[in-house]
């Protein structure tokens, strides 16, 4: 049975809270990992697995479901929290974080754990498989039945993939696919307009052919109108341009460079359950 | 005088036939549809067919996503860009996670010819060998080409098929194409020569020529490099004095070295010689010419089997 959504942006942030909760607690154990874009994707992916996605975590193989790629998969315990929320795997299976042996890579692998759709780590490449899902979408017979989503870092645009992927998108008229940037403004070596500027953003993708999108990416009302504007597009791919805050949620973490690659200790970890209340 | 086709042609009709059959295939390429041929396909199957512009690696990334949904993706380029240049595209979005993409390169080697060094892919087979969950093949010729495309589609998993732009003797008289199951043309005691694509023919010329001097040579067609018939190796060292490997490509990580890996791990030693390209680039010249040059030639074959005899 598909999974009930609920559009409620006090339910949404509840919940995200606890995706929140749950990625400082995986990554304070793992003892390494990335804590800060994590932690700024964790609206948007919350907004999408509880309130956007059709999809069925008691049937992972569903052949109408969306499709969510972590291209940015160094966002992995965002994606491995909510997954386990929504219920493809128990809660505790969390703890085993970049474990030897676990179902839960350090970067997604979808031979290992239910729910992932395409093995991300090397940045740039996601979008061009999720190309390839949306048109796989629209050769069946009975027409597209599902929409493909993929979520990219702003230093992960730096990948000259991703501009491949971004016109053949636009060239092939993808509409039942829609790209999300998690624009934290801040990428290993320092700021991304400092490091690689790739402003003006918007203008860029517009001049690609997509329908852009730009919007404040902790905002459930804003990520919510912005997923329901994409879906109304005809013949054009959409990216929603997020806005957000790098280690968003924990005041120490909050766009701090140094807290691209690494994981709390456990009185870091004290400190950030703390605050996430 | 035998028919002579392109290993590129045969794959380009044998696609579009088992288009017909299969509404699973999709087809890719990079802007070269005229010269991997997969231009016949996109005619007969339009809607199966995605040009990706010059844009190799965003090309391998779709077809991994359209493989993850259940079609059947050839990804057509040069050999020298649909390997080297989306390596990380082939090792993450389709070796990591073993769909079942098919990256059928044409062009390979020296028999570019005039295009040059640039063009002329002689690293290809070690770069696909080193990836986990990948299948190489090396058709021989034309005919054979055809069966390996067939081959290729029936395998699940990721499949490297190397094809080449000249057209080539059909020499190959069997009809059946098993991946991994190495054959053998022409039997021997004296020497024996394991080759795969172009140099088959070469070495078929080479045991030819030296049959008149009575030494015999046995000749294997290794058309799989990975998983490599490892059988046929040790029976061929087992059976015969000296042992030759011959290959369009760096003797560096092709099949030169999986067969002397094969031979050191069991422990055989024997006078053993690769012939290929010797860990330089090519140049632009005719086919011929380059073979000559970069002795590639059965001359050069003959030559060696006599210095190692």
């Amino acid at each position: 049975m598909a999974f009930e959504l609920n559009p409620d942006p006090g339910f949404l942030s509840r919940q995200a809270l606890v995706i929140r909760r749950d990625i400082i607690n995986m990554l304070g154990r793992a003892g390494s990992g990335h804590t800060g874009g994590s932690l700024s994707m964790t609206d948007l992916i919350t907004a999408l697995y509880f309130a956007e996605l059709k999809h069925d975590p008691t049937n992972p193989a569903w052949p109408d479901r969306d499709r969510f790629l972590l291209s940015k998969g160094h966002g992995a315990p965002a994606l491995y929290a909510v997954l386990a929320r929504t219920g493809y795997f128990s809660v505790e299976n969390l703890s085993t974080l970049r474990q030897l042996g676990s179902s839960l890579q350090g970067h997604p692998d979808m031979n290992k754990s239910p729910g992932i759709e395409c093995s991300t780590g090397s940045l740039g490449q996601g979008l061009s498989m999720a190309c390839g899902m949306a048109m796989a979408a629209r050769l069946r017979e009975s027409g597209p039945a599902y929409r493909v989503y993929t979520l990219l870092g702003d230093g992960e645009l730096n990948e000259g993939q991703v501009w491949e992927a971004a016109m053949s998108a636009a060239h092939y008229g993808l509409d039942n696919l829609c790209a999300l940037v998690d624009c934290n403004g801040l990428q290993i070596d320092g700021e991304t307009c400092r490091i690689m500027n790739s402003e003006p953003l918007a203008d860029k993708w517009k001049a690609f052919g997509w329908n852009v999108i730009s919007i404040n990416g902790h905002d459930f009302n804003e990520i919510l109108s912005a997923l329901a504007r994409a879906r109304a597009a005809v013949r054009q791919p959409t990216v929603i341009l997020a806005k957000t805050v790098k280690g968003k949620g924990v005041s120490f973490i909050e766009n701090q460079v140094s807290w691209h690659g690494i994981a709390p200790k456990p009185d870091e970890v004290k400190k950030a359950l703390e605050e996430l209340k | 005088m035998t028919e002579k086709i392109a290993t590129r042609e045969a794959y380009g009709q044998a696609l579009a036939e088992l288009g017909k059959q299969h509404a699973d295939i999709v087809v890719l390429d990079a802007d070269l549809s005229c010269s991997t041929k997969t231009n016949t396909f996109a005619k007969k199957f339009p809607d199966r067919f995605f040009n990706m512009g010059v844009a190799e690696q965003n090309m391998i990334g779709w077809a991994a996503g359209l493989a993850a949904s259940g079609h059947v993706p050839f990804a057509s380029s040069f050999a020298v860009f649909a390997t080297a240049r989306a390596f990380d595209q082939l090792r993450n979005s389709v070796a990591l996670p073993g769909l079942n993409v098919k990256v059928a390169a044409s062009h390979a080697g020296l028999s570019v010819g005039p295009d040059g060094a640039s063009h002329q892919a002689i690293e290809d087979i070690a770069l696909t060998r080193l990836l986990p969950n990948f299948t190489v093949v090396v058709p021989a010729d034309g005919p054979q080409a055809g069966l390996a495309t067939r081959a290729v589609y029936a395998h699940q998993g990721p499949v490297y098929l190397r094809l080449g732009r000249p057209k080539v003797e059909s020499i190959i008289k069997d009809t059946s194409f098993t991946i991994g199951q190495a054959q053998l043309l022409r039997p021997g005691s004296d020497a024996a020569i394991i080759a795969c694509g172009t140099m088959v023919h070469e070495a078929c010329q080479a045991a030819e020529f030296l049959a008149r001097d009575n030494i015999s040579v046995r000749v294997v067609n290794m058309h799989t490099i990975k998983p490599l018939d490892a059988e046929a190796v040790l029976a061929a060292a087992r059976e015969t004095r000296v042992l030759l490997t011959a290959e369009e490509h760096s003797i560096i990580g092709g099949l030169g070295s999986a067969v002397a890996e094969t031979l050191a791990e069991a422990g055989i030693g024997i006078p053993f010689k690769r012939i290929g390209v010797n860990d330089s680039f090519g140049e632009s010249g005719e086919p011929d010419e380059l073979f000559h040059k970069f002795g590639l030639d059965a001359e050069n074959i003959v030559r060696q089997v006599k210095g190692l005899l």
